[in-house]
């Protein structure tokens, strides 16, 4: 009497065990073309550090204005090896969740007393747009003096960066969400705080993630150009002192320790997104 | 049938809206009377101001004149004691079959040991017991409009506002879930009111059918719905020799134009 198709469907994909040879092919070639690319993207990688020390090496490049991969890698254990490398790693990562945490945090917080009150969304409306495409890092000497060179300048950076995005996009997450939905809660007696709690923040949580995914990138950017700013420490610092003193070496490897680090933090991100939207 | 029966009176109700380019009447002097375990449909030319009819009974909006009772007392606000349903079931994906029911209670702060059984008992009693820790996406459209009613039954509801709540679904599915709504109503004895635009469906689900004007609406006629069929199901009534005439009756009232 009940149409429970939806989920027959669900067990047999994939999961039974009798799969008929076509689909055990076919399988097989999905499989198989996932490798593929796998170990393409791997080769690509070893191909482009491989030239580059070789062209280095029989004079096709300058060392001494491009680096090369062995040179990077001594000085990759020279940093580690005086302990250095760490205590930069440190100080940029701290300033980069930091910044982040708090950009995401606080534009969630803003765009949710933006639903509350329509009149305030509607008088800070031109503000926003304004600070939107303002270029954020032109506000950098000005947190500097006001709140002074050092790690809470940088980190601020980083939230500024990210805020404005955040309200915006988390904001026109909640205005998004289906009115009937609201309606219905209504219907049952809902607060306003019970709409927000059961409806606009569930259902807008796509829409955060997506706001985390490029508060990550901005966050590296707020604390890196912070960074380039301030020079104490971090990464940016390394960059900004290695262009200084011409030791490129020392700029490119902290590059790709960056690279390596953003990417990780993404991956992070990413996983936290399927932690949340087990629903699907 | 007693007067003290009626449980949704509405009175002289005229409700206008405002926009920037000028105002709209939707409903004009709508004076009705539901009684107590009656299914009553409405039906209307399109955009005569149905869905806004059920919009001040639940509540959410306030007329601009006259009164609305429930059970006597003048509607202010949303009381929860109106258990609303729309054309889609606006089941929350993030939250299980279970969670999804429980809504009502939770926003009422009614998640009492006996309110969670009863409810858990209203999915199995109506097939939908063993889907209690699926998700929305996993059931078919029919299983997700009866989760849906069982929502609104789980706050126990004094009345039960449809809005076309077959609308989304194929013509197949449509039959077989106003059947199986109808027989849920039926069995839980509430009050009903549904609001549709397709005549056959009101004729075969109602005690009483109501037409309305176009608008601004008023009340047109009110058609007692009395068909000979052996069971009182929505598909079997389809078959009762006076269905046609209603059908025919209602279908001139409505005047419609294309």
């Amino acid at each position: 009497m009940y149409n429970g198709s939806s989920l027959m469907n669900q067990n047999t994909d994939g999961s039974s065990g009798h799969i008929s040879k076509e689909h055990r092919e076919f399988l097989e070639q999905v499989r198989r073309n996932r490798i593929y690319v796998r170990v393409t993207q791997i080769a690509l990688l070893i191909l482009f550090f491989v030239v580059w020390e070789a062209a280095a090496r029989s004079g096709i490049i300058d060392p001494f204005i491009t680096s090369q991969p062995s040179r990077m890698f001594k000085t990759f254990i020279g940093l580690h090896n005086n302990g250095s490398l760490y205590m930069h790693i440190g100080y940029t990562l701290a300033e980069t969740i930091g910044g982040f945490v708090s950009g995401t945090i606080l534009g969630i917080v803003i765009a949710i007393v933006l639903w509350w009150s329509e009149f305030i969304a509607q008088v800070l409306d031109p503000y926003l747009v304004v600070l939107n495409s303002l270029p954020k890092i032109a506000l950098g000497p000005i947190i500097l003096v006001w709140i002074g060179a050092g790690a809470p300048a940088i980190i601020t950076m980083a939230l500024i960066i990210s805020l404005i995005v955040t309200i915006i996009g988390v904001y026109n997450g909640f205005k998004q969400v289906d009115e009937d939905k609201i309606k219905l809660l209504k219907t049952f007696g809902a607060t306003k705080f019970q709409v927000m709690q059961k409806v606009m923040l569930p259902a807008s949580i796509s829409t955060i993630v997506s706001a985390m995914k490029i508060n990550v990138g901005l966050a590296w950017v707020g604390v890196i150009v912070g960074e380039f700013l301030v020079s104490k420490a971090g990464l940016g610092y390394l960059i900004v002192y290695g262009g200084q003193v011409f030791k490129l070496d020392l700029v490119m490897t902290s590059v790709i320790i960056l690279a390596v680090l953003a990417a990780l933090m993404y991956q992070f991100v990413s996983w936290v997104e399927g932690k949340l939207v087990k629903w699907q | 049938m007693v007067v003290d029966d009626i449980i949704v009176s509405l009175r002289d109700v005229t409700k206008k809206f405002h926009t920037l380019e000028g105002e709209t009447e939707a409903i004009k002097d709508l004076s009705l009377d539901v009684r107590r375990g009656e299914f009553v449909t409405i039906v209307g030319p399109s955009g005569c101001g149905k869905t806004t009819l059920l919009s001040l009974i639940s509540g959410l909006i306030k007329p601009s004149r006259g009164e609305i009772l429930l059970n006597g007392e003048k509607i202010n606000g949303t009381s929860g004691n109106v258990g609303y349903m729309l054309q889609e079931d606006h089941l929350f994906k993030w939250r299980t079959i279970l969670q999804n029911v429980y809504i009502g209670l939770e926003i009422k702060g009614a998640m009492t040991p006996e309110n969670k059984k009863r409810t858990e008992l209203l999915l199995d009693k109506y097939g939908l017991g063993e889907f209690k820790n699926h998700y929305p996406h996993q059931l078919s459209g029919g299983m997700r409009q009866r989760v849906a009613l069982i929502r609104t039954l789980a706050v126990d509801p004094d009345i039960l506002l449809l809005d076309e709540p077959f609308a989304a679904l194929d013509y197949q599915t449509r039959l077989k879930v106003s059947d199986d709504i109808a027989a849920i109503i039926k069995r839980e004895a509430k009050t009903a009111i549904m609001v549709t635009h397709d005549i056959a469906e009101a004729i075969s689900m109602a005690d009483r059918v109501v037409v309305l004007s176009k608008r601004p609406a008023e009340v047109k006629t009110i058609h007692d719905i009395v068909l000979s069929c052996e069971e009182r199901t929505p598909i079997k009534c389809r078959e009762a020799p006076e269905f046609r005439i209603y059908f025919n009756r209602i279908w001139k009232e409505l005047d419609v134009h294309v």
